[in-house]
């Protein structure tokens, strides 16, 4: 396999780790949405933290190969436009992953504190931070920036 | 440079394809990781909620990912023309063998995590042989798909 093989495979083995983390939050979010009971919102997200592993691995992994890529391969050109949008929908992936975590690690917080204080009874508030209507649509906007990343490195505009 | 002198008409072929696998293996890693989180708290309600999870996520997730997939792949593999080729190169038998097999081994998982998941629900908690088997299964699923990605973009041969 010669190096650039071995770039595009981390490249987009890198993808598919970012996409395999959103689509596990994704599965937890649904999941968790109707759940006001703390033992059960705690009991699910534990399955986030192999979240947490796959988009810091899948971010930083699409970054760093992507650039290795495009300084690499001749024909392409880190101020490509295609390039120049792609890292554009990282940063802003990343800004929207950052608030929503934010949002949903005091969903697992507060309902990890309910337990350890032996609250395990349906409550309303825990109820209120799972259904945070502002995390859903920053998930949601994620999911859309990552789509649009995928459709800029396939399609490649103006390659 | 093979991507930028690809026709636009096989984009459409390539992002369904692309698009199913990543979301095929999100759908394997979280039923995974349920099963796995499962194992490790045995009590009854934990392991049933997992397992109904894991079970939900592989038939609402990852079935319709994996029909993306492989839909998306005989598109593409028409669009570029390889049925004309006489001898095809080993990553494209590569892709299609891990393809059908983890399609026919995921349909499995599916079935074995639902009856696994509904022995739990009548045994009300305890472990399930059948939510379990499902879990491994899934996990070879997986592997079988990390070497189709690995085929499919290092392209060997």
């Amino acid at each position: 396999m010669s190096r650039y093989d071995w770039l595009l495979f981390l490249h987009v083995f890198s993808a598919f780790a970012l996409v395999a983390a959103l689509t596990l939050y994704t599965v937890l979010i649904v999941s968790v949405w109707n759940k006001d009971v703390p033992g059960d919102v705690a009991r699910l997200f534990s399955l986030q933290r192999v979240g947490d592993v796959l988009v810091g691995v899948g971010s930083i992994g699409v970054l760093v190969f992507g650039i290795w890529l495009a300084i690499d391969v001749k024909g392409y050109e880190l101020w490509d436009g295609w390039i120049i949008a792609a890292l554009v929908l990282w940063f802003v992936m990343g800004a929207l992953g950052a608030r929503t975590g934010k949002i949903y690690n005091a969903v697992r917080d507060r309902a990890r504190a309910l337990v350890r204080e032996g609250e395990n009874a349906p409550s309303a508030e825990l109820r209120t931070l799972v259904q945070n209507r502002q995390g859903l649509w920053l998930h949601a906007a994620s999911v859309l920036v990552v789509l649009l990343l995928l459709i800029d490195m396939i399609f490649k505009p103006g390659a | 440079m093979l991507a930028a002198i690809r026709p636009d008409s096989w984009n459409y072929a390539l992002f369904l394809h692309v698009l199913g696998a990543m979301v095929l293996v999100g759908a394997l890693v979280t039923a995974v990781t349920a099963q796995v989180v499962g194992w490790m708290r045995a009590a009854g309600v934990d392991a049933l909620t997992y397992a109904r999870l894991s079970f939900k996520t592989l038939l609402i997730v990852g079935v319709p990912a994996w029909f993306a997939m492989r839909i998306g792949a005989e598109w593409i593999y028409s669009k570029e023309g390889w049925a004309d080729v006489p001898k095809e190169p080993g990553w494209l038998g590569i892709g299609y063998i891990t393809a059908d097999l983890g399609g026919v081994l995921l349909l499995t998982a599916v079935i074995l995590a639902g009856f696994g998941a509904r022995r739990l629900a009548r045994a009300d908690g305890g472990v399930s042989i059948l939510a379990r088997s499902a879990g491994v299964l899934a996990v070879l699923v997986l592997a079988i798909y990390l070497i189709a990605l690995w085929a499919m973009t290092a392209k060997p041969n």
